[in-house]
């Protein structure tokens, strides 16, 4: 693909996309002829060197960046990669959606069942979108429009691209949404997608997508936004339609899991370049370019526990300052000299479809390199990770050894009992209160001093209302919040101010939970000032730098604001806020999940090294349970405001005991393909907190539902003394 | 969508309720008292008795209000001191004069300004952008007596081609039998067509005098709300269907766009029937404002108090039917919340 003409064709694309001169059409539709060729075997989609390129005020943003793989009819590709590394723009130049008029496909071609359809007309591109390609998006709340109903919106599709009008419309969305698994789809036909739940509405988007049978479907991050056992609904819908309507699907995701079950195939991406392409097995078992294998160690996962996750260096480059080499050369462990001015091309490991572009694996290299033997690369790193685990292994060891000579009080930090916390519903102009949400109900826990508890749940469960509760944060709440033996649950707020020092909270958000308008350095002074630490402001300052330093950024960047630093630095912000102020006690209300894989493994190293040295104690609320695993002592599963399961985390994870637990945790994708789990599928979505399923929340979901669980919500068995569980199925087991 | 109904209805009876006291206490504002204001200080004591046992004024005040209100129920705003007619009749002859003028500046504003609104959202960051917004900027910054006087020297008395006072010239005026009082229905209910064109002629200047400031404050509204909707993940489902550019914009992204539109319409409207008070004197329109601006003058209490209250009224009026048409717009409002 490499040519000569590189900055003609550059120039040539941009000449054409600018619209400056109509003319310049011919010498790249000759460019094109020369350089680009119709794939004519089987190929249902072939994408040649595509470049898509935005102007923004900085300069142009080479967003993706000459990418090429083919899909075949009837299959899941996958495109994986962290935020920013082009995988949605290549899905928006694919259906020819690129924002105008800042975005331009540069260069390539885009062949879709042998025609290049990148220079189509408006009228030839709207017959493409939707019809022969069709998309589903990320956000189900948002991609429907909420003033027409449903079955408007699948209609329309339908006779935008078919010969069909009227009830005959009608009855082919109705056949969609059944298809689906919508139940009654005649009567939701005609309701809006308010009415309906998140799950409902990624259903809706599907049987839009698919209302007009494309053969390519592009599924842009289908199931980020949903719970687990939503998402593996979803993920197993599209993968019946694929078998079904015989279509091809191009899965968009930066979750491994999700990609090792579904997909046929994976390109991994990193800024605007495929690195790695192959099948799940080849990439999960043999990676080969230092990124993937980055990438798959940064991921926590159970067998890394008590050990530091192996982490990136660094962070992604801009699009708008790219180098003219290999863009991971400035975090690769394994640079050499000349990675960073000189493109590597996707070369084939050991003749297979498995592919890496790569200097390491280049059978005729640019520059004089130790050429790796792919299999020796293999070997040689896995000794460098267990060697660097051992190490990372005993430095733990003996921080918690550490802690552990430290006398520890009898008493648990926080004491939790019969924590209530029902927000009233009102109505009318009198505001009466109709009902309650029951947010959290009856929940009873104990953390101990330097551990860390996860609270785990799907959303609707209640559990970041627990977190705002045990901080008093606002919340109406009933029951007795023990904190270091005193009851703070009915102290005044001049009583609950020592208190606000001693218990702290880090957020989901890190875009919205820093005041944008504050420099950093005020933002970790302004708690101090507030609980007088540190006698003067020369003091504060010093002891700002140092907080700087130990959350990993640099003292000299006080003065900035908010919005000078990346999703993982704002993280560290907010983590180095909380600690200005000598927490003992952390809530991390999902401090993990807005952050790419690579970066959250440097926050949970940094919170991990933060509760050995400090002794702090985390309640760290959660939906994504493999961090649980790696990451916590303990683990309480909630589900409907209940606590129905708590245990250490070996005994959750190894002999899960509530039906609901069990689903969870077979629900979650795993990156090994091979673990022989029994997939429990949960049927239906969350009841609403207002109107709770009477006896058992949970029973009419559970597969091992019993006449008695519709009574009476069951007490608590005990399997050991950490083990516990509500459920009926072990009323004798004491 | 009954509760939501009952609930704007509640509130709006509240409002009334609310402007009926000021309104009432209005009257005991006045240095003095109302018997002063309108018989003038050199009355004699015996004709102020009388004139305060006549409006009750003796009575305690929540007797007055009482009364006042049950009054008010029944449509009766009392008589003019001025022309001794009862109040009612004589807002029933000024209003159509001003009902029709603001409805007239009220389609030019949402007509031109949503169009406005539109092209300037559609074309974004390209000269008609710029354009529309800076004339629209103007608009608003233009002081209505002057942007009518200006009209009047333009196309009066450079240009004659418009007339710059009343709603018909003279010789025509005896001729339409008023049968609505809005000269545009009677005159074409008479089938008198002259006079028709003729009082289109008389509507425009006023009308245009009176919409511009509302037509540019919709047209800004319009912009940045179809801007804002146009970047909903919803219009790129609607693209990504292969619909065609117009068809997005016109349904997908116009009816979520127009709910803040909707808003600003029902608040100018309080702003045009204030306005109507300086364009009626302009123009020398014989309608509502300019006899409410009479009334004031001539200290009649009664009739500043029934149009006061009657222009409240119709405000809140207004208002109703914009909540209405919220839950036309957005099935929210609509369809209870429903999902689980």
């Amino acid at each position: 693909m490499m040519s000569p003409f590189g900055d003609i064709k550059a120039y040539l694309g941009l000449c054409v996309n600018l619209k400056k001169f109509r003319f310049s059409q011919f010498p790249l539709t000759f460019h094109k002829i020369l350089c680009y060729s119709n794939p004519m075997d089987d190929t249902l989609l072939s994408v040649q060197n595509l470049k898509t390129y935005f102007r923004t005020p900085e300069g142009l943003a080479r967003a993706v960046d000459g990418i090429s793989f083919d899909i075949k009819p009837n299959e899941i590709f996958a495109l994986v990669g962290e935020s920013g590394c082009g995988k949605s723009v290549t899905a928006l130049s694919l259906i020819q959606l690129i924002a105008q008029p800042a975005g331009f496909i540069a260069d390539g071609a885009i062949y879709y069942k042998g025609q290049d359809i990148t220079g189509l007309s408006e009228v030839e591109k709207r017959k493409i979108q939707g019809n022969d390609i069709a998309m589903i998006f990320q956000e189900p709340m948002t991609s429907l429009n909420p003033v027409f109903t449903i079955g408007n919106q699948i209609s329309e599709a339908i006779q935008e691209h078919q010969d069909l009008r009227g009830a005959a419309a009608r009855n082919a969305a109705i056949e969609m949404l059944d298809r689906v698994g919508i139940p009654e789809p005649a009567a939701r036909y005609d309701e809006y997608p308010h009415q309906m739940s998140g799950g409902m509405k990624q259903r809706v988007m599907i049987a839009m997508a698919l209302s007009c049978r494309p053969g390519l479907l592009i599924a842009d991050e289908p199931t980020t936004a949903l719970d687990v056992t939503i998402q593996a609904q979803i993920l197993e819908l599209i993968q019946r339609l694929q078998q079904e309507l015989q279509m091809a699907v191009l899965l968009i995701t930066h979750d491994l899991g999700v990609v090792a079950n579904i997909a046929d195939r994976v390109a991994v991406m990193y800024a605007g370049k495929i690195a790695e392409m192959g099948t799940w097995e080849q990439l999960y078992e043999t990676p080969q370019h230092p990124y993937t294998i980055k990438l798959l160690e940064s991921t926590p996962a159970r067998d890394k526990r008590g050990t530091a996750l192996n982490t990136i260096s660094g962070r992604v480059p801009k699009a708008t300052a790219y180098n003219d080499g290999c863009r991971f050369a400035d975090r690769c462990p394994k640079v050499m000299d000349g990675c960073d001015t000189i493109i590597p091309t996707l070369h084939a490991v050991n003749g297979s479809e498995h592919s890496v572009a790569c200097h390491l694996y280049n059978p005729e290299p640019p520059f004089s390199v130790r050429l790796a033997d792919p299999e020796l690369a293999i070997q040689e790193h896995a000794t460098v990770v267990s060697a660097t685990k051992l190490e990372l292994e005993t430095e733990v060891v003996q921080q918690s050894e550490r802690v552990s000579e430290q006398p520890t009080a009898s008493h648990p930090q926080l004491q939790v009992k019969d924590l209530c916390v029902h927000y009233p519903i009102q109505k009318g102009i009198f505001k009466r209160t109709v009902g309650y949400v029951y947010a959290v109900d009856d929940v009873t826990l104990d953390i101990p001093r330097g551990k860390t508890l996860a609270l785990v749940g799907e959303s609707g469960s209640g559990k970041t209302s627990f977190g705002k509760a045990v901080l008093q944060l606002g919340v109406p709440v009933e029951g007795d919040i023990v904190y270091d033996g005193v009851n703070i649950a009915t102290t005044t707020r001049q009583q609950m101010h020592p208190y606000r020092k001693r218990m702290q909270i880090i957020f989901q958000d890190p875009y919205a939970s820093l005041n944008p308008r504050m420099p950093v350095g005020r933002i970790i002074q302004e708690g101090m000032q507030t609980h007088g630490i540190g006698a003067s402001d020369e003091e504060r300052q010093t002891r700002t730098a140092e907080l700087m330093l130990r959350v990993g950024l640099s003292p000299d960047m006080v003065t900035r604001y908010p919005h000078e630093f990346s999703g993982g630095q704002r993280q560290r912000i907010g983590i180095a806020r909380c600690l200005a102020v000598d927490p003992e006690f952390i809530v991390c209300d999902e401090a993990t999940s807005a952050l790419d894989v690579s970066v959250q493994a440097q926050i949970l190293n940094l919170l991990k090294s933060l509760q050995v040295d400090f002794n702090l104690s985390y309640l760290f609320i959660t939906h994504n349970l493999s961090v649980v695993e790696y990451f916590a002592d303990e683990v309480a599963v909630m589900y409907l405001g209940r606590i129905v399961e708590r245990g250490t985390t070996e005994e959750i994870f190894d002999a899960p005991k509530h039906p609901y637990t069990r689903a969870l945790l077979s629900a979650v994708p795993k990156m090994d393909t091979q673990t022989g789990v029994e997939k429990i599928r949960l049927e239906g979505d969350v009841p609403s907190p207002i109107n709770r399923p009477a006896g058992c929340h949970f029973h009419p979901r559970c597969p091992e539902v019993m006449p008695v669980c519709k009574e009476e919500y069951p007490g608590a068995t005990h399997f050991t003394q950490t083990h516990s569980c509500h459920c009926y199925l072990y009323r004798d087991a004491e | 969508m009954f509760s939501y109904l009952l609930q704007r209805f509640l509130s709006i009876g509240l409002s009334l309720l609310a402007v009926s006291l000021l309104v009432f206490l209005m009257v005991h504002l006045i240095p003095g008292d109302a018997a002063v204001a309108i018989l003038g200080e050199r009355a004699t004591e015996k004709a102020l008795t009388e004139l305060r046992a006549e409006m009750g004024l003796d009575k305690p005040l929540y007797h007055q209000y009482a009364k006042f209100l049950w009054d008010v129920v029944h449509l009766d705003f009392g008589r003019s001191f001025k022309t001794k007619q009862p109040v009612i009749e004589e807002i029933k002859r000024y209003f159509p004069a001003t009902a029709e003028l603001t409805l007239a500046a009220m389609a030019f504003s949402i007509l031109f300004g949503i169009a406005a609104g539109i092209i300037a959202a559609v074309s974004r960051g390209t000269f008609l952008d710029y354009f529309s917004m800076s004339i629209s900027l103007a608009g608003i910054s233009m002081p209505i007596f002057w942007l009518g006087l200006m009209l009047i020297l333009l196309f009066s008395y450079f240009l004659p081609i418009l007339p710059s006072t009343g709603r018909l010239d003279v010789v025509l005026d005896l001729d339409v039998q008023s049968r609505t009082g809005f000269y545009l229905i009677d005159t074409l209910l008479t089938g008198n067509f002259t006079a028709f064109r003729n009082a289109v002629a008389h509507l425009i200047l006023p009308a245009i005098t009176l919409g511009t400031i509302p037509l540019a404050i919709i047209a800004r509204m319009t912009r940045s709300s179809l801007l804002e909707v146009l970047n909903q993940p919803y219009i790129t489902t609607a693209y990504a269907k292969g619909l065609p550019r117009w068809k997005v914009i016109r349904k997908h992204a116009m009816k979520n766009s127009m709910v803040p539109v909707l808003t600003i319409i029902g608040l100018e409207f309080g702003y045009l029937l204030g306005g109507a008070i300086l364009t009626e004197h302009i123009f020398s329109w014989p309608g509502l404002g300019s006899w409410l601006r009479a009334a004031v003058e001539a200290r009649d209490v009664r009739a500043v108090q029934g149009g006061v209250l009657f222009v409240a009224s119709l405000f809140m009026l207004v208002n109703l039917i914009v909540d209405m048409l919220y839950a036309y717009v957005d099935p929210r409002i609509r369809v209870g919340n429903e999902a689980t």
